[in-house]
């Protein structure tokens, strides 16, 4: 298998194999054709990558460096364990890469307004920044259960002139901030672009948002031959929509020899059934668009999805990570509250880092599969966030008082 | 596939609009839902469009949202909805669903087609499944004689709308508004080009829904469309007086169907 193969993927339909497309209501197909069209010219239209270079550099801080963490493998059965370092763009994560993208889109596009859902926060507060520095109108509507996880983020996000929606119907999570977002989306879309902040949803959101983060990979794969003379035997990332993990999965799909390693929210455990592990433990369903692993019941209802990380708390993926995982390319496990929190204070305690609770998973991920593979191996985890809007949970989660 | 067909010909024929109606399965209860569909066709409503429940309808304002999650929170499940189809067929009245993509897909796509005909139902409307999506619905809604309808938007260009018209039978739904159901004081003045546009790609009826309430935008839709899609005001007619609100706003908008 080459890069090209894999990569090439979707159809002109926006399918990655079974899995994707567009299920939509017709008000928004002219919708999605614009941003389509729109995301094919830029992508080979020179002012507009130069103008997307100039602030991935001089605005977000790229290239992001990759650091290793010698005490922190320690942990992890003496594999060599390398970051990359997201969490250190402007704003805190990797997020800002994809909103950077769709914000000079929106003004290509002749748009003046700009809506997105946010879990974390993480997206939400990359939107409400792009649309201060493009002088766009913005809309973040959030799960009123996350506003409370994620008050730090909310009032950054206000300070940025943005406005939160806090949104109080169904779950009140990410599952929810989206329908809304979409909802908004009908009503608003001649003026109005629906910065989505993930690779799912219907296409060309999955194509066009991956293909705005894989940088990433990008990066790293440079990084890795220029200072280690290989690649990673394993790259991990965490998965909840998935954009940080395809963002540095894709440079690497046509390496057959590096393990690729999706980090899902294994919430209480996937026998509880409290979890957000789509992958491994849902089923395939139609879901905000697209065709993917959801959770649902035997009648086709949404079961809510449940993580510590509000980032991950969704019951769907983007339906690359579907179809990677069909295809066996990329390998996805489940990590629990409990093992993503240990991993977290790990890494705050041995590194001087503050990951967020959602990489956090990734690192419980890295020390299980270090362990495995043992001294030798190189494995390469996407750092994807800063964890200083977690601080409030970790300290209640870990007894510190306030 | 006559019945449908029948009640549009019937309303013709009396010159005037059909009236369709739209209520979730399952609202207020099984029994209360099947109970307002029998005192709406008393009414005056043409044909009747069940709602089958979702847990993320994002094409639905508030008022049919929280209809909805009654609905869902008394128990409705797929099998509740093929009754409620059952049972509004076995009033005579052409009984239609509106259904969200997955629970059909997560039922069986042939096997809801298969137990919705053999339930009586006539067709299928699917607000987030397009042309291009629906292969397999296409499949299966001709092998088991159950009309499907999928809907044109104000922002529909020409060619979605000779795509749409092509895969659609029964009837075309035309959207009168850009956003959600529910309420509106006014619709577009552009729905009527809509329609306009559509009758040039098609010879089916063509009904116009979404934000449409009252006698008066009913009596202002007839007088180009074939048929007039009535929902959200009936599940709040519902809500304050019960099968007999129903049966009063029925009766009231039937009236403006006259041209």
């Amino acid at each position: 298998m080459t890069a090209n193969d894999v990569v090439s993927v979707p159809d002109l339909r926006g399918h990655f194999g079974k899995f994707g497309g567009r299920f939509v209501p017709e008000a928004l197909m002219a919708a999605l054709d614009e941003l389509d069209e729109a995301f094919r010219k830029a992508s080979v239209d020179p002012s507009f990558l130069k103008q997307l270079r100039d602030l991935q550099v001089n605005y977000t801080g790229r290239p992001s460096p990759i650091t290793e963490a010698k005490r922190f493998a320690e942990h992890a059965g003496g594999a060599t364990i390398l970051l990359k370092r997201e969490d250190l763009n402007h704003t805190g994560s990797h997020k800002i890469n994809n909103v950077l993208g769709q914000g000079l889109l929106t003004q290509r596009m002749g748009k003046t307004r700009v809506i997105a859902e946010t879990g974390a926060g993480q997206h939400g507060v990359a939107t409400a920044t792009v649309a201060a520095l493009l002088g766009l109108e913005c809309v973040v509507y959030m799960g009123e259960e996350d506003t409370k996880r994620q008050a730090l983020n909310v009032a950054r996000m206000k300070l940025l002139g943005a406005t939160v929606v806090p949104v109080t119907i169904g779950s009140r999570t990410l599952k929810d901030a989206i329908n809304e977002a979409m909802r908004d989306w009908v009503a608003n879309v001649e003026t109005t672009h629906y910065m989505l902040g993930t690779v799912a949803g219907p296409a060309p959101f999955p194509e066009m948002v991956r293909d705005f983060h894989r940088i990433i990979g990008d990066e790293s794969r440079e990084q890795m031959l220029s200072r280690y003379g290989r690649l990673p035997d394993v790259v991990a990332a965490c998965v909840g929509g998935g954009s940080n993990a395809i963002g540095i999965f894709t440079a690497f799909i046509g390496d057959a020899d590096v393990r690729l390693l999706g980090l899902e929210a294994g919430g209480d455990g996937i026998e509880t059934g409290r979890h957000a592990s789509t992958i491994v433990g849902g089923a395939v369903g139609v879901l905000h668009g697209a065709r993917s692993y959801i959770m649902q019941d035997d009648d086709g209802q949404t079961i809510e999805s449940h993580s510590i990380s509000a980032g991950l708390d969704y019951p769907s993926v983007g339906p690359e990570h579907a179809y990677l995982a069909d295809i066996g390319r990329a390998e996805y496990r489940s990590v629990t509250d409990v093992e993503a929190m240990n991993a977290f204070k790990l890494l705050c305690e041995t590194e001087g880092i503050i990951p967020a609770i959602e990489t956090a998973h990734a690192l419980a991920g890295a020390i299980e599969i270090g362990k495995e593979l043992g001294e030798g191996a190189i494995i390469l985890i996407n750092l994807s966030g800063r964890g200083d809007k977690d601080v409030e949970t970790a300290a209640k989660y870990f007894g510190i008082n306030l | 596939m006559s019945l449908l067909h029948d009640a549009f010909a019937r309303a013709k024929s009396e010159n005037r609009a059909a009236l369709i109606a739209y209520l979730p399965a399952g609202y207020p209860t099984e029994d209360g839902a099947v109970e307002c569909i029998a005192a709406m066709v008393e009414g005056g409503v043409d044909i009747v469009e069940i709602g089958f429940p979702y847990s993320d309808p994002v094409m639905d304002g508030p008022t049919i949202q929280d209809a909805v999650n009654i609905s869902l929170e008394g128990g409705t499940k797929s099998a509740t909805v093929i009754n409620t189809v059952k049972r509004v067929a076995d009033l005579g009245v052409p009984a239609l669903v509106m259904s969200y993509w997955n629970p059909i897909e997560r039922y069986g796509v042939d096997s809801f087609a298969s137990d919705f005909h053999a339930a009586g139902g006539v067709g299928v409307i699917t607000p987030d499944l397009t042309p291009e999506e629906a292969e397999d619905w296409i499949l299966a809604t001709n092998s088991n004689d159950v009309d499907r309808v999928f809907l044109v938007a104000l922002s529909s260009s020409d060619e979605r709308i000779a795509k749409v018209a092509n895969a659609t039978t029964g009837f075309i739904y035309a959207g009168a508004v850009m956003g959600v159901t529910g309420a509106r004081t006014s619709i577009s003045d552009a729905i009527e080009g809509l329609v306009a546009k559509v009758r040039r790609h098609s010879d089916l009826p063509v009904a116009v829904g979404l934000g449409v309430s009252t006698p008066e935008q009913a009596h202002e839709i007839a007088q180009y469309a074939d048929g007039v899609i009535v929902g959200s005001a009936f599940v709040t007619a519902i809500k304050k007086d019960g099968a007999a609100g129903a049966k009063v706003l029925a009766q009231a908008l039937s009236k403006g169907l006259a041209r």
